[in-house]
């Protein structure tokens, strides 16, 4: 029991042993990258045992991963892969999550904090984390009159307001952005809208791009790369106004310019979220004012972490510094250290900003003049360095575009190491004693990776308890797998640590793991030996032998290669190619009659039905193919379920053409101009059972309304006025979203045939195993594409119909095995026996 | 009790000829109220080891296989043919003895 007498004060001076007293109630406000990482050291100290703890979060989510919304907006990443911690997890560990509620106000006296929700909370330890928002500048017109924010102008800090840059980047008539800022920010926005296709002007106030972490040569040099990138870049600019009356039409700059445009966004600086601490008689200067324990200032149990925190004078912007912080609250918190201190962090930056490689620290340029400044610049690279140098100890750095030194100089940075003679060591490696000093002078305790907290120990000691692969050694520790931006130094480390021996990832460059080919090496070895089975290639040319994980996508290969000349070991392939159908969690498989261009008739529903209901079928489900899918057939059942079907079966499984989307076209739409149901089966008909590196899905609309959504498939065709038709190649709408690239647009539903099939072709031989379309034209570009499917610029289009029309030849009805399996117990079950079924049954 | 639990006793099951099961593939069979994979090599030799994977329960005699491992359908985990050990940081299985006798048929022999 505690007494009456006990204060909070003197409770919070050692920890409770666990499950005796009352726990501690513990109030964190802000859910964000700072707030949920306090509230994790503090369970890793075994803070569960000593509070009961509430969090209020301002989004209706669970914690994410800030700094990976760049990633989001440009398609890199989907948003459900970077969350932290989702609701579970607060579940899990017992805390009370408001999530979408807003703390108002905090009563320092009675310790109450008061939430939009009319929800009064009492506390006992307050944590406050509200971050930052983003700053919008003063400028005409960047609110309507009823005072919301223009439509069409977003600021770039939250999941939605990714999700909503997102939404309306993919809107087909916004094809212009202005982002106002080129800082990192910026820069991230820009290059994120322009992987949709946008056409985008940063607009930045500074003579030079990312002013605050470099100088003016660095700046120059960086603008070489972000123009490179198709990025219009106007410095010394400074926005004035925003045009139109009820969406965006144009911003004006200083001086009178206009540049026309359909969506703005701002980047302009952040400013941390006070209002709370304000209004609550906190003292607040430029952010809340901690002391080295992270403890608001003259507050004896109010803590506050992140970017709304003063310390010291400064306020940090990224996330390195709020890691430490974290750590010295949770110390102090839990008790468990109560002698830690944050003393402040040296901040080094270093980001991949816009696909270029940027590390900065301290000084960008020569301050005294004692100070050496030493410059290395090549643009046309895109590679600038600079050091500076006083007193024989580095006092500032900028990298850009290769960042091979920047373990080393983050480390001499850090801690004042003596600097080689000849300074040139210093920016490129033949200088230092020898290639690896770089990495082996950092200290063990020196942080690797930022986002996720890995030292250069736990990452040796990843490879020493055997993950000697780069990968494997990313996966035990995690680290590398935040923004990214270490990946090269967790490279490097860990090929120091594994000394010499790592073992390189395959992957990375071979088209399957086991060869060390790549895929056109791969294709010339095959054709120049005659191999024409996947055993034969294992034995010619794989130095360890037969590999499973190889087999899949040699078989791929060999079919696509030789179409009726390969022979088929029915062991290469995926279990899903072996019976024809796609295996589920619990070990049945799913049919899918086959239904051309999403058109079906009385005979086949009623067939489908009477299947059904004889075969018990779990699950009937409509598929976004516009198919019918039957799932949860027992392996031994498929035989029976297609003969009683009768009816072809479609592909919706494995590595090959799947379907052909189409809407109702111009028979019975008012709208249509071309009849897409026809052209939609024709080529579902041609194509049917191709092998391809990934599936292929199609589409096709009868007017540029788009209902079979043909912009987002890999091959999308879409009728336009006058009988013409558009078709757009790399498009995708699942985990990665893109709008296709227009290939062509050709006069006839022959024509579509013809330039489909060839860019199929092309695809089949040219992309990386499991590289679907939406990476494969990106990567090697739709004017390259255009040249060689359009205008036949290398020669080889009659080459590629040839080989495609061989494919189409030499298909067979693979349902066919329903009467004549392939192999002994091709259809026997390899289910347990009693697990039967696992898939829920609505 | 899992579907895989084989009672101790060190019991000889003769499964019948060994062409049911096509070189390079995996066959499952029902053997004293578990089931065990058959695995027969594309070298001619024969593996076994239990038909559910510790991982989600798949069905690993529909796994693809190669000379030293078996790769299971559902998420890809991967098993020593000849240890059971995973590869891929999964749970590992026991494996069985198997082999072949003079008319060519499968025998299984279960733990003692
Ligand atoms: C697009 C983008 C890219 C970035 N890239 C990088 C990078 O590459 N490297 C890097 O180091 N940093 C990067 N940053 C900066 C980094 O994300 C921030 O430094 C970090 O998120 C700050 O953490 P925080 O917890 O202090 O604030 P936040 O993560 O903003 O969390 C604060 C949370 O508190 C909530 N909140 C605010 N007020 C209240 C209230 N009154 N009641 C309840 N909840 C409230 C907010 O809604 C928010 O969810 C990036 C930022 C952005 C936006
Ligand atoms: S895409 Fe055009 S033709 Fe096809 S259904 Fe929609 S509106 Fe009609
Ligand atoms: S069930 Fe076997 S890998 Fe998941």
């Amino acid at each position: 029991m505690t007494s009456v007498l006990d204060t909070p004060r003197t409770r919070l001076s050692g920890p409770e042993p666990s499950g005796q007293g009352p726990r501690r109630r513990l109030v964190v406000i802000g859910n964000g990258m700072a707030g949920a990482r306090a509230v994790e050291e503090i369970l890793a100290r075994g803070g569960a045992g000593q509070f009961t703890i509430t969090m209020f979060g301002d989004e209706p989510y669970g914690n994410y991963n800030r700094i990976m919304l760049s990633h989001v907006l440009s398609g890199e990443e989907s948003d459900a892969d970077i969350f932290l911690n989702s609701l579970s997890w607060y579940q899990d560990k017992g805390i009370t999550l408001h999530a979408g509620v807003r703390v108002d106000r905090i009563d320092r006296f009675t310790k109450h904090v008061f939430s939009n929700d009319g929800r009064v909370t009492p506390y006992d330890i307050l944590i406050i984390a509200t971050g930052s928002r983003s700053h919008m500048p003063p400028m005409d017109g960047l609110y309507t009159p009823a005072g919301s924010v223009k439509p069409g102008v977003f600021a770039f800090r939250t999941i939605d307001d990714t999700r909503k840059m997102v939404a309306y980047a993919q809107h087909e008539h916004h094809r212009r952005a202005v982002v106002i800022g080129g800082g990192l920010l910026g820069l991230e926005a820009a290059y994120g809208l322009r992987s949709h296709g946008i056409n985008v002007d940063v607009v930045h106030s500074a003579g030079h791009l990312m002013s605050a972490q470099m100088g003016p040569d660095g700046g120059a040099v960086l603008r070489r790369s972000v123009e490179a990138l198709g990025i219009g870049v106007l410095t010394g600019s400074r926005t004035t106004a925003v045009l139109g009356s009820d969406r965006v039409t144009g911003i004006s700059l200083r001086g009178g310019t206009d540049i026309p445009c359909d969506m703005v966004v701002v980047a302009a600086g952040i400013r941390p979220n006070v209002d709370l601490a304000v209004l609550s008689g906190l003292p607040v200067e430029r952010a809340i004012v901690v002391d080295d324990r992270l403890r608001v200032q003259d507050e004896d149990d109010i803590y506050a972490v992140g970017e709304c925190v003063q310390h010291r004078g400064e306020v940090y912007g990224l996330v390195a510094p709020l890691w430490e912080q974290a750590v010295v609250l949770a110390n102090h918190v839990t008790g468990t250290d109560t002698s830690a201190m944050y003393l402040g962090s040296r901040t080094a930056t270093k980001l991949k900003v816009a696909g270029v490689e940027v590390a900065s620290m301290g000084l960008h340029g020569p301050e005294l003049d004692t100070d050496e400044h030493i410059v290395f610049s090549e643009p046309s690279r895109g590679v600038f360095k600079s050091i500076v140098v006083r007193d024989n100890k580095m006092v500032g750095a900028t990298l850009l575009g290769d960042s091979r030194k920047v373990a080393y100089l983050t480390e001499a940075y850090d801690r004042g190491l003596p600097l080689p003679e000849e300074r040139i060591g210093l920016m490129f490696d033949f200088g230092t004693p020898d290639g690896d000093a770089g990495v082996g002078e950092l200290s063990d305790d020196a942080q690797v990776c930022n986002c996720n907290g890995v030292s250069k120990k736990t990452l040796v000691d990843a490879v020493q308890g055997g993950c000697a692969t780069v990968a494997g050694a990313m996966e035990a520790t995690r680290a590398g797998k935040g923004c990214g931006s270490c990946k090269l130094l967790v490279r490097q480390v860990v090929e120091w640590a594994a000394d010499g021996a790592v073992e390189e990832d395959p992957v990375a460059n071979y088209y399957v793991p086991a060869i060390p080919l790549d895929k056109q090496a791969l294709m010339a070895e095959i054709r120049k030996r005659g191999l024409r089975s996947v055993s034969a290639v294992f034995q010619a040319l794989a130095p360890g032998g037969e590999d499973a994980r190889s087999k899949m996508g040699l078989a791929s290969l060999l079919k696509t290669m030789l179409a009726e000349r390969y022979m088929d070991e029915r062991d290469a392939r995926f279990i899903n190619d072996r019976v024809h159908g796609n295996i589920q969690r619990d070990g049945t498989f799913s049919v899918v009659p086959q239904m051309k261009g999403g058109v079906t008739s009385v005979q086949q529903l009623r067939r489908i039905a009477d299947v059904a209901e004889k075969h018990n079928v779990p699950l009937i489900k409509l598929t976004g193919g516009q198919r019918i899918d039957l799932l949860g057939i027992r392996k031994e059942d498929l035989p029976q379920v297609w003969a009683d079907l009768d009816m072809p079966s479609g592909y919706a499984y494995g590595k090959s053409f799947r379907t052909v989307k189409t809407c109702v076209g111009k028979d019975f739409c008012r709208y249509g101009t071309g009849d897409s149901t026809k052209l939609g089966i024709e080529i579902e008909s041609r194509f049917q059972g191709i092998e391809a590196p990934g599936k292929l899905k199609l589409a096709v609309s009868g007017c540029p309304r788009n209902c079979a959504e043909s912009l987002v498939k890999d091959v999308g065709v879409v009728a336009v006025e006058g009988g013409r038709w558009e078709i757009y190649v790399g498009g995708a709408a699942g985990a990665h979203i893109r709008k296709g690239d227009l290939l062509a647009t050709v006069d006839d539903p022959e024509q579509v045939k013809v330039l489909a099939g060839r860019f199929m072709q092309y695809y089949r031989e040219q992309a990386n195993w499991l590289e679907r379309t939406y990476a494969f034209v990106p990567r090697v570009g739709i004017e390259h594409l255009r040249g060689v499917i359009v205008d036949d610029a290398q020669g080889i289009a009659a080459q590629l119909d040839a080989a495609m029309q061989a494919s189409v030849d030499s298909y067979v009805d693979p349902w066919l095995d329903r009467d004549d399996p392939q192999t002994p117990g091709q259809f026997r079950t390899s289910l347990p026996l009693t697990v039967l079924p696992q898939v829920p049954v609505r | 009790m899992s579907a895989n639990h084989i009672p101790a006793g060190g019991k000889t099951f003769v499964l019948g000829p060994v062409e049911q099961i096509p070189l390079g593939e995996g066959r499952a069979f029902a053997v004293d109220g578990g089931q065990v994979a058959v695995f027969r090599l594309r070298d001619g030799s024969l593996r076994a080891l239990p038909a559910v994977c510790p991982h989600r329960g798949g069905p690993l005699a529909d796994g693809t296989i190669d000379l030293a491992v078996v790769v299971c359908p559902l998420h890809q985990h991967a098993f020593d043919l000849a240890t059971g050990c995973s590869t891929t940081g999964a749970d590992n299985l026991r494996p069985y003895a198997v082999s072949m006798d003079r008319q060519q048929n499968l025998v299984l022999q279960l733990p003692v």
